[in-house]
């Protein structure tokens, strides 16, 4: 049913989702917890910039980031500078844009999981000799564990279903910078609608799978952790 | 040895300033209503909070002065919250063992069993915190601070997130704490009942200031201070069991005071305990009083009086070396011409015995 190009659109967009949530685990958490503990009263301005994702039009997104890491742009001529070359319609253009595009599925659960911890706990770990990096990783860490399931997963589903960004930044090439959400579009402009049947299944049924995780795990974390 | 602590504190329109001294031994309740700063004083010990102005010296060291601040994890203490703040994501061994992992090398090793016994926690070992009922949390939060080894105790009101029974509970393990342990507590609260129990010395804040501080003895019975008010009033006798009269079962106690005779005869002979007499149920009379069925009646000078509303007059006695506190009404006070040095006789109609 599926053809060849279809499976490597596949393995590229779970490689993709795979690499851009890693990257925004990594990254997100020090931001979560920073927005999550500071007093900073401009707070608020980063955080409406995490949060813009999720109100721009991905194609709005896609096309600064196109002008930004384009061969004319800034960080493109830089990279052509340096001996590379622009990242618009590479894998790692497409991981940028991913990252970024994805950013507030990742820190806003984070950032709950930090702040619904309290200081209570962290101060606890201090009276009884715990530095300040001890206390981030064997208590904050471990209390924020459904937080950061959520966030995993949130982040991979949401990667996964991304479509504007990924057309205007990494074009459709395929094995390249084809993801499955844009075969399908092209199986559907050229009328062929089994195998667009069969794509969107899988993707259904994928992110059905993720979202019923996250749904049972946090009830079962709940339960354990009041 | 002893604790020095000297901070200032402005938040909004609070303020704190305080200039203590606490012995290095025994228990120091910090008491006052609630908003006198108790608990930002204590947390400014801890380093919790940092004073912009404060310096801070336990013992021969100095956590806190002009150009030193020690954060609290390299601060040798234990802090014991009103809620028991344990670790949801680690059974009771896992937060005992959490502080006694990171105590420093110059810690001597006390056994960890020592405080599972004195709490009573051997059982709960292998349970999940939120398995514990509120009383065991808290012992357990108590035995995690403890098994650090600090050098100094710090509880801020960790009985007030427990209903009455638990409190009744937790209490006996905090007196046989306050026997066992040899550094000093510094235990917060804003129940009498709990310091006249568990004190030795006591602060008295008030507005962020500390109104009076010393020996609880003294203390309690000040007229002007606010532990000698309403019904609680009383006075805090420390004694020793001097003898028995078997037969009557009845117990002689030594104090300042005097010497009390108490029912019952099961303390043993040169144990050190506590006593409680309540202010009302202390009665006055100008000549020694005889054949009476009151058996602790001790001769007194009328020290300082003070109304009590309209009807009752509150009065400090001084007994031998000691105080007592009695409650009586303005026209007995009159009818007997009280006044103060004059001499009376006290009748201590009941005595409780605190520990």
């Amino acid at each position: 049913m599926l053809s060849a190009s279809d499976l490597t659109a596949l393995g590229l967009t779970f490689r993709l989702a795979l690499v851009s949530t890693l990257i925004l685990l990594v990254t997100g958490t020090p931001l979560a917890w920073w927005l999550g503990r500071t007093r900073w009263r401009y707070k608020f301005l980063l955080e409406a910039v995490v949060a813009l994702p999720l109100v721009l039009p991905p194609t709005v997104l896609g096309f600064y980031l196109l002008v930004v890491l384009g061969s004319r742009g800034p960080l493109g001529s830089l990279m052509e500078w340096l001996g590379g070359r622009s990242l618009a319609f590479t894998f790692t253009g497409l991981v940028i844009g991913s990252v970024i595009y994805s950013m507030p599925f990742v820190v806003q659960p984070l950032q709950n999981a930090f702040s619904a911890i309290g200081r209570r706990p962290l101060e606890v770990a201090a009276t009884l000799g715990a530095s300040p990096l001890d206390r981030f990783f064997t208590v904050a860490l471990p209390l924020a564990k459904p937080g950061f399931f959520t966030a995993a997963v949130l982040g991979f589903a949401h990667t996964v279903g991304e479509f504007g960004v990924v057309l205007m930044i990494g074009g459709n090439i395929p094995g390249k910078t084809q993801v499955v959400s844009i075969a399908l579009y092209d199986h559907v402009e050229a009328l062929e609608y089994g195998q667009a049947y069969a794509l969107s299944a899988i993707l259904l049924v994928i992110s059905f799978a993720l979202l019923v995780a996250v749904y049972a795990l946090n009830r079962r974390f709940r339960r354990v952790q009041p | 040895m002893s604790i020095e602590a000297r901070f200032q504190v402005r938040l909004g329109g609070f303020g704190l300033a305080v200039d203590l001294k606490i012995p290095q031994r025994g228990v120091t309740g910090i008491f006052g209503p609630s908003g006198s700063g108790k608990t930002t004083l204590l947390r400014a010990v801890a380093g919790l909070d940092r004073p912009k102005e404060g310096f801070l010296k336990v013992g021969d060291e100095v956590w806190q002065d002009g150009s030193r601040f020690v954060p609290t994890h390299r601060r040798a203490l234990g802090f014991v919250f009103q809620e028991p703040s344990l670790f949801g994501h680690l059974d009771v061994r896992g937060n005992l063992e959490y502080g006694r992992k990171r105590m420093g090398q110059t810690n001597p090793r006390v056994s960890l069993g020592k405080w599972i016994d004195l709490l009573g926690i051997g059982g709960l070992l292998e349970r999940r915190p939120d398995s514990l009922s509120g009383g065991e949390s808290q012992r357990v939060a108590i035995a995690r601070a403890l098994a650090a080894s600090p050098r100094l105790l710090l509880m801020d009101e960790p009985l007030s997130s427990l209903d009455r029974r638990r409190k009744i509970e937790i209490i006996p393990y905090l007196e046989s704490l306050h026997d066992e342990l040899d550094i000093p507590v510094i235990y917060v609260s804003h129940s009498s009942e709990e310091v006249a129990r568990l004190a030795d010395h006591l602060v008295l804040l008030k507005e962020g200031r500390v109104e009076a501080s010393g020996k609880i003895g003294r203390l309690m019975t000040r007229l002007d201070l606010p532990l000698a008010q309403g019904d609680e009033a009383e006075a805090l006798i420390e004694g020793e069991v001097a003898g028995f009269e078997k037969n009557h079962h009845l117990t002689q106690v030594d104090s300042a005071v005097g010497r009390f005779t108490i029912v019952g005869t099961d303390i043993p002979q040169g144990r050190s305990i506590r006593l409680r007499v309540a202010a009302r149920d202390v009665s006055l009379t100008l000549a020694p009083p005889a054949e009476t069925s009151i058996l602790n009646i001790f001769p007194a000078t009328v020290d300082a009086m003070r109304p009590e509303g309209r009807a009752l007059v509150f009065v400090r006695l001084r007994v031998g070396d000691g105080f007592l506190l009695s409650c009586i009404t303005a026209k007995s006070a009159s009818d007997l011409c009280l006044e103060p040095g004059k001499r009376v006789f006290a009748q201590v109609k009941s005595v409780a015995l605190l520990k």
